[in-house]
């Protein structure tokens, strides 16, 4: 079992240990509202997009409110469960990214075509990746995608190592 | 140059310098392991963020991959609490 001892306190530990006991409460209460013996395709499919949701909204919820795209995805959660509970059989399933109608960007992209050396059209793909990008001044959207990508690689580093500590219990 | 502050319809851009630019994309470059190692060498903005771009877009097509084996691993496992605690304790070392 690969360890990273981590001996400075840093916000970022801080932020990574209240991931880990969101995403592993989130995960019991996936695990536990399943029966084990029913691992039909279609249960599996289920709780893999419920345990991609929750590994998403547990680092939103880690994040809280300081960052823009943290706000943006805890908004987009709110409105999604707010959209389900309305209707609750065979509704089609929203994807996560909220983007803005194809006729607006195309109107941004010719107006910001004629400024800044073309810096603003090389971050409109970046934009569609940050949550709230579409928002953002370009100060703002580098410095939400460093943060973004640290919060990332900070999940995916978690669930690596949960899936190794399965693996290794079998 | 001259013409860079003539836009007038944005609101938020009052005072974005280049070099804040400069100093935001070089942060992200040390970010994406593609261009750390070319660290010392002159990577283009445009470089920079396209890499960027592809390197969120591999880390949540990972969050996926990692989702969808643990949904297969913990169908296979009698999950309870303690194990929760368990994995707890190893990942906060």
């Amino acid at each position: 079992m690969m360890n990273t001892p981590q001996q400075v306190k840093n916000p970022s530990s801080s932020l990574k240990s209240r991931f880990i006991t969101r995403f592993l409460g989130a995960l019991t209460k996936i695990t536990a509202e399943d029966p084990i013996s029913s691992s039909s395709p279609t249960r599996i499919f289920q709780r893999y997009r419920r345990i991609k949701v929750a590994s998403n909204k547990s680092m939103a919820y880690s994040v809280r409110s300081r960052r823009i795209w943290s706000r943006a995805m805890l908004s987009r959660f709110r409105s999604r469960r707010s959209a389900f509970s309305g209707r609750r059989s065979s509704v089609k399933t929203t994807n996560c990214t909220t983007s803005p109608p194809p006729a607006l960007i195309k109107v941004t992209i010719n107006e910001k075509k004629t400024a800044k050396g073309g810096l603003d059209m090389q971050t409109d793909e970046l934009r569609e990746l940050v949550p709230g990008g579409e928002a953002m001044d370009v100060c703002n959207l580098l410095d939400e995608t460093a943060h973004y990508i640290k919060c990332l690689t900070t999940q995916v580093q978690v669930m690596r190592k949960i899936v190794d500590f399965y693996h290794l219990s079998k | 140059m001259s013409g860079r502050r003539s836009r007038s319809k944005q609101s938020s851009v009052s005072s974005i310098t280049d070099d804040q630019i400069t100093d935001l994309v070089s942060k992200l470059q040390h970010l994406i392991p593609e261009l750390r190692r070319r660290r010392f060498d002159k990577v283009s903005t445009s470089k920079v963020l396209q890499e960027t771009c592809n390197y969120i877009r591999s880390l949540h097509r990972e969050v996926e991959d990692l989702s969808d084996r643990l949904s297969q691993l913990l169908a296979s496992t009698d999950s309870d609490s303690d194990q929760a605690a368990i994995i707890r304790s190893l990942l906060m070392q």
